[in-house]
């Protein structure tokens, strides 16, 4: 049965099957050329979109992230999931968290950009665990003595937390000296009791 | 220095908080007493001196942008005394903090020339408060990332399984190749059916040559003299087979007087008549 690549229809189908069998996001420019670049931008994009609508209402979802488009279980049916995994997702300690952060919002950064926000060594196995996960690379080395490589977020980072561009990071919190005062989240260090 | 123990200081967070600088904030507890059998714990959950030092503050209800110096480089060195008694692994960090802070501290007691008052001149605190508050919002920061959805902990990437996904492709199999495949299998068992219902044919010549050979002596043979004593059970049936159909075959006779009689056998000769 011949493809109709004007018919919305078609064009719809073979994305799906695709996207969902590429086991990886796909990007648009990928996506042209699984049409042999026939199919014009905007086409695509509406196709797209239609197929957003499609899955809307189901347990997975179409979403574009960094890398490209991806299909991926809704949020909310994680727990689920999990009772069929009891396997528990790692969780990073606060100094991984941090410094991750700083990688992300103060890109590129050296290690010792790093220390001197955070006021503590950077220990080697933060930056191994954030390289494995691909989250951060190596993407230069400072012109300074030593030549300290210079880190940044990765797309992979961006897209394992479903953004699709550094921009859509939330904003870095303005610290007043009110929120300086405020109570602390439940992560606060063990509260003193005799 | 360690302050002696004053249960108000626990209910420091909830105590309203009054930051006017000066008086007010004096009735709130200003020091901190921590057992020394928890300071351990409580030390694991530090993430360096800045997050101490925050902690700190915000335990004293200080106002972050007008420091006093002498009680929080106090209180700190206190904990970096309990820590290095505690713990000879302390880190270098919280001491380049405690250099930090007595550093400031002292230019604080020291008389500020007049002359240089304009620019260039800052709170010696300036550094130190800016690197709290950069230290706060990497910390808030942190968290926010934290609570994004994230892959793997909070959604699931959706694939349908294809065997092209494995690293080495393996070779298609499609249907008529299954037929083919076993069309052949048959072919062979054909093949193999047939060599074995030879050897059978053979097996039973091979008793007929036999059965001849006794019978070449001339004369009547028992009947059952003709079957061999050992063998088993197939090659009796061999046997009988054999002896049927040299009978078919009309190469010996078969021949009994009466019913129950003994059976004999003799070989047919062309020139005995029927």
């Amino acid at each position: 049965m011949p493809i109709s690549l004007n018919d919305l229809t078609d064009v719809k189908r073979v994305l799906e099957t695709v996207l969902l069998a590429h086991g990886r996001p796909v990007s648009t420019a990928e996506l042209r050329k699984v049409f042999e670049d026939e199919l014009s931008p905007d086409f695509l994009r509406k196709a797209l979109e239609a197929l957003r609508q499609d899955w809307q209402g189901r347990g997975v979802e179409l979403v574009q992230v960094a890398e490209g488009w991806r299909f991926q279980t809704r949020p909310e049916y994680q727990v689920y999931l999990e009772r069929l995994n009891p396997e528990k997702p790692v969780k990073y300690s606060r100094a991984t968290l941090e410094t991750l952060a700083i990688i992300a919002y103060r890109q590129p950064v050296t290690r010792g950009d790093i220390e001197e926000i955070r006021g503590v060594a950077v220990s080697s196995q933060i930056i191994k665990t954030l390289e494995e996960r691909g989250w951060i690379e190596t993407v230069g080395h400072k012109d300074v003595p030593g030549r300290p490589a210079l880190y940044a977020t990765t797309a992979r980072f961006l897209s394992d937390l479903n953004l699709r561009a550094l921009s859509e990071l939330p904003p870095l919190p303005e610290v007043m000296d009110a929120e300086l005062l405020s109570p602390r989240s439940p992560d606060s260090p063990t509260e003193a009791s005799p | 220095m360690l302050a002696e123990p004053s249960p108000a200081v626990h209910d420091a967070p909830v105590a309203p908080r009054v930051r006017v600088l000066g008086e007010e904030w004096t009735e709130l507890p200003r020091d901190l007493y921590i057992p020394p059998d928890a300071l351990e714990v409580i030390l694991d959950a530090f993430e360096g001196p800045l997050d101490l030092l925050l902690w700190l503050i915000r335990r004293n209800n200080i106002n972050v942008l007008d420091i006093p110096m002498a009680e929080l480089t106090q209180q700190y060195m206190a904990y970096v005394e309990s820590m290095r008694r505690r713990r000879l692994e302390l880190a270098a960090e919280y001491l380049v903090m405690a250099a930090m802070l007595i550093e400031i501290k002292s230019r604080m007691l020291l008389p500020r020339p007049v002359k240089v008052e304009e620019a260039g001149t800052e709170d010696p605190r300036a550094e130190l408060v800016r690197r709290l508050l950069e230290y706060e919002r990497t910390r808030l920061a942190a968290q926010n990332l934290d609570a994004l959805p994230r892959l793997g902990r909070d959604f699931q990437p959706v694939s349908v399984l294809v065997v092209k996904l494995a690293v080495e492709r393996l070779p298609q199999v499609r249907v008529e190749d299954l037929l083919t495949a076993w069309g052949e299998i048959l072919k062979r068992a054909r093949l193999r059916r047939h060599h074995r219902v030879t050897r059978q044919e053979l097996s039973v010549r091979e008793h007929m040559s036999r059965i001849l050979r006794t019978l070449q002596a001339g004369g009547y043979k028992l009947f059952s003299e003709l079957f061999p004593a050992e063998g088993g059970r197939p090659l009796l049936v061999v046997s009988l087979l054999a002896l049927l159909e040299l009978a078919r075959e009309r190469l010996v006779e078969i021949v009994q007087t009466a019913p129950f009689a003994p059976i004999h056998v003799r070989l047919c000769h062309a020139d005995q008549p029927e």
